[in-house]
């Protein structure tokens, strides 16, 4: 076992105690350290999320007004095919499983790296390489079809512009299934000897979830717009009715991969949960088991509710009954793990890092978004609300409170693991309020809008709707406005903030029991297991025995040296 | 001791909480205000099942956010203490708790659904007595409403040859009679033709087509819908039903209009740059009106050949539709092209 040689290696290394760091510009190559690969994920979607985001300060300004009066019609339907694109497919996905997914993973179970870094690596360039093929979708027009792409629409609007957009997207796709194998490889086989199961970070518990919900279900996207691919530029008819095609069965094959998308993009954010709420609230997670088996259930159950999408479609009577059965059940290990985290405050002492408020907005929020999921989920009140804001609205309150939320959380709480420097308290908060503020006010009229009857992925809309229309995009401005104490902050603290020790939060998971940033090969010797990850408070003597701890590695380092 | 006497007991605080959340809740249920009027007899149904849920909703709401903030204030950090706090790691009576609850809200909740998708009329897109006639018809279809004009009608075709006239085939999707009228064929039968960016309304009995939707208020309505070229979805807000217009498959709606008025039409599944202004009106008449607006259009041109009851500036008077109405491709020549 490679990890039985670590004490060893470290030794004829003569182990360093300012570990040996990667230096600028081996973040710009390939590169197969997983912390390397992990902050390339981080940055990369990054700008991809700002590009997405004035997208949709575009989109909110246009629809100021009744009037299609800013953009033209169809570069408004690239701007919102393209912001939902990348939202999901070069931000959330890639920032949370492939940033925080590889950067965390083998560092919480105690590895030198992940199982197949090659492998990693090449995931990770896959989206270079993809972006640039959007690039060139979008060169063209871009992809104007929305992110669902449903033929017949896909197939006569734009050709050359959609087919770029698919082969993009299943470059993604097979970034997504490449990483997926890794993970459960790494979490199955590499975990440090003396950590069990449920002695693993809840975060692992969720990249296992995600891992193999992307294995199952992106194989099914891929073949449903490589068909698509097909069917614009080779004759094919698969989804081209009067070629005998079936274009409902673009929708099965398209919502199979994307439902669980859905659970792609907030199971990792799950498990970033678990670890900022436990950690700054000072108390062990409530219901461990609970939430680590709420995880798998979230991602069986999953597969097999992404009719929900389609109760306006051609899906006959009883399937649209069992979905409805199928999604309402989701809500039930989804509202285990609110409960918990909610638990898991309550009686603590609770610090008011930006970590914890952005978790605690990410729980106000989420709540909200999931009870407006169950409505949807009911397929008669769904038949008014389909393919309506009040639809937007929620999977605002679901991916932005929920996922990105989340992210902001994770950026905050791992900053001063990840560039070995705190970042500065006050611009967070402030990052913070204006954050929450701009998004229930950009999102929460949104859910009358829709039940009113204004239909989504429009540029030009019925007046009576204006005034609330207004709001949201004064709402979307201040979120415009958040970003900027936040890239200050990120910026700033990056280059000039103060030094960070090992750990900052006193947090017991492994990645905080190495150096700030970690090690080339993350630990100097084998990582003990002291406690388990959320045992906080468990030992009375708790301050003695991490003294004892921080002492311990101090004569283990001046013996090595 | 003093002290403890003056206290208020937890459990009492519960009830209070209990109490309270229970009628803001209920009141804020009943009185949200958050959907429009209600035209058809499909609205109460999914009103009532959405006033239940948003009841629900509500008290959840305020129960987890309580707790919430209530945690952020009652347990935040204060002073020098650097201790951890008590080690709760679970409470397996309360986990039971909070699984089982949820689980029997869903559980109805998916049960009253399904009992309001039936009232409604949902289970009536397969099976019943036309089920015989269906067959499939991807091609077939593409050309129904050619087939329905050339039907050669004189003028005084009524509702009655318009029910015989209706297609056989009977569609898969939608939403059909409700139970009650499950073995009635409708009172009045309309096809519905979605294309970029208009919705077109073929009477197959009085060789007329719209451009806007007359109904008789109080009559068993029944829409064949399809679609020209790509996907659309014919969405009545104030009726609550919504169904996609398909490319190649007939769906359906069935509704009995309560009130008369003039409602929008909306088209709600992104079918191209101008599919914000896919717009039309659903006109309910009094009975004896709709049979003058019949008379009327049927009489407009006096020859076996279809009405074109709307010119296409008329297609909405929505004034944002005017700049669009050339750039949508809605004109007299399209409308022609769509006749025989």
């Amino acid at each position: 076992m490679a990890q039985a040689q670590i004490p060893i290696d470290s030794q004829i290394n003569g182990a360093h105690q300012h570990p040996e760091a990667w230096s600028w510009y081996h973040y710009f190559w390939y590169n197969t350290d997983h912390k390397v690969i992990g902050i390339q994920y981080l940055v990369f979607s990054f700008i991809f999320y700002l590009i997405a985001g004035v997208m949709a300060l575009f989109l909110r300004a246009e629809l100021y007004t009744p009037d299609s009066d800013l953009l033209d019609p169809n570069v408004y339907n690239t701007l919102l095919t393209n912001h939902g694109t990348m939202m999901i497919f070069f931000w959330i996905v890639p920032a949370a499983i492939g940033g925080f997914g590889n950067y965390l993973v083998p560092l919480m179970i105690g590895a030198k790296d992940m199982a197949f870094p090659n492998l990693n690596a090449i995931s990770f360039w896959l989206n270079p390489v993809a972006a640039l093929l959007m690039g060139v979708s979008l060169y063209f027009g871009g992809a104007q079809s929305g992110w669902t792409a449903y033929p017949p629409l896909s197939l006569i609007t734009n050709n050359l512009g959609q087919s770029f957009w698919i082969l993009s997207i299943v470059f993604v796709g097979t970034s997504s299934i490449l990483g997926a194998i890794n993970f459960l490889v790494t979490i199955f086989k590499m975990r440090t000897p003396s950590m069990k199961w449920d002695e693993m970070p809840l975060f692992c518990w969720a990249m296992i979830a995600t891992s193999a919900l992307a294995l199952f279900s992106t194989p099914v996207l891929a073949i449903g717009l490589t068909l698509l691919l097909f069917d614009i530029n080779f004759g094919t008819g698969f989804f081209r009715p009067e070629m005998g095609g079936d274009i409902v069965v673009y929708q099965h094959l398209f919502w199979f991969y994307s439902h669980p998308a859905v659970y792609l993009m907030i199971l990792p954010i799950f498990g970033i949960m678990s670890e900022v709420i436990s950690t700054h609230a000072r108390k062990p997670i409530f219901g461990y088991k609970a939430i680590a088996y709420s995880s798998l259930a979230i991602c069986v159950v999953g597969l097999f509710v992404w009719v929900h999408h389609m109760f306006t479609s051609g899906t006959p009577a009883w399937m649209r009954m069992f979905f409805t059965i199928s999604t309402l059940i989701v809500a039930v290990p989804t509202g285990v793990k609110i409960f918990s985290w909610v638990a898991t405050l309550w009686g603590g002492k609770i610090r008011l890092t930006s970590p914890l408020l952005f978790a605690v907005g990410l729980l106000a929020m989420f709540v909200f978004g999931g009870l407006s999921g169950v409505t949807l989920g009911t397929a008669p009140f769904d038949i008014h609300v389909h393919d309506t804001y009040y639809v937007v609205g929620h999977f605002h309150y679901v991916l932005f409170g929920g996922s990105v939320f989340g992210l902001y959380a994770a950026i905050y709480h791992w900053f001063p693991k990840m560039t070995g420097r705190m970042y500065n308290e006050p611009l967070g908060r402030v990052h913070f309020l204006l954050t929450f503020i701009g998004a229930n006010m950009t999102f929460l009229p949104m859910h009358q809008l829709g039940m009113q009857g204004m239909p989504r992925r429009i540029a030009m809309y019925d007046p009576q709707f204006a005034g609330l229309n207004q709001l949201c995009t004064i709402g979307s401005m201040i979120l415009g406005v958040s970003i900027i104490p936040f890239l200050i902050n990120m910026i700033w603290s990056w280059g000039w903030g103060e030094q960070a020790p090992r750990n900052p939060w006193r947090s017991l998971t492994l990645e905080w029991q190495t150096t700030s940033p970690p090690a080339i090969e993350n630990f100097d010797e084998e990582p003990i297991l002291w406690a388990g990850p959320y045992d906080y408070g468990v030992d009375t003597q708790m301050e003695d025995d991490e003294e004892t701890v921080e002492e311990l590695l101090a004569t283990v380092k001046s013996e090595v040296k | 001791m003093a002290k403890e006497k003056e206290t208020v007991p937890g459990s009492l605080i519960a009830l209070t909480i209990g109490l309270v959340v229970a009628v803001i809740s209920f009141w804020y249920g009943q009185n949200n205000n958050l959907l429009p009027e209600q035209i058809s007899e499909q609205a109460p149904l999914v009103d009532d099942l959405f006033t239940v849920m948003a009841t629900i909703a509500t008290a959840l709401f305020l129960i987890v956010e309580g707790a919430i903030v209530y945690s952020l204030i009652r347990f935040r950090h204060r002073g020098e203490d650097e201790t951890d706090s008590e080690p709760v790691k679970g409470n397996f009576p309360l986990e039971i708790f909070w699984t089982a609850i949820p689980a029997f809200i869903v559980i109805g909740l998916g049960i009253y659904s399904v009992e309001v998708y039936n009232q409604m009329g949902g289970f009536d897109t397969s099976g019943g007595p036309q089920m015989a006639h269906h067959q499939h018809h991807s091609v077939e279809i593409a050309s129904l409403i050619d087939r329905d004009v050339s039907a050669p009608l004189i003028g005084q075709a009524g509702i009655e040859e318009a029910i015989e006239q209706a297609p056989k085939t009977r569609p898969d999707y939608g939403i059909g009679a409700s139970p009650q009228d499950v073995n009635n064929p409708a009172e009045v039968v309309i096809n519905v033709t979605g294309l970029q960016y208009a919705w077109l309304f073929n009477y197959p009995g009085d060789n007329i087509t719209s451009g806007e939707l007359h109904v008789p208020a109080g009559k068993d309505v029944q829409l064949n819908i399809e679609a020209k070229d790509v996907i659309h979805s014919f969405w009545l807000p104030q009726f609550r039903i919504k169904q996609d217009a398909l490319p190649g498959q007939m769906s359906q709606l069935r509704f009995t209009a309560t009130h008369t008025g003039t409602y929008p039409i909306v088209c709600a599944e992104l079918c191209g740059a101008y599919h914000g202004a896919m717009r039309s009106q659903i006109i309910i008449h009094e009975p004896n009106e709709y049979e003058a607006w019949l008379t009327e259009n049927r009489v407009a041109t006096g020859t076996d050949q279809p009405t074109v009851a709307v010119n296409p500036q008329d297609l909405s008077d929505s004034d944002y539709l005017e700049p669009y109405a050339k750039e949508m491709g809605i004109n007299a020549d399209v409308l022609a092209q769509i006749q025989p």
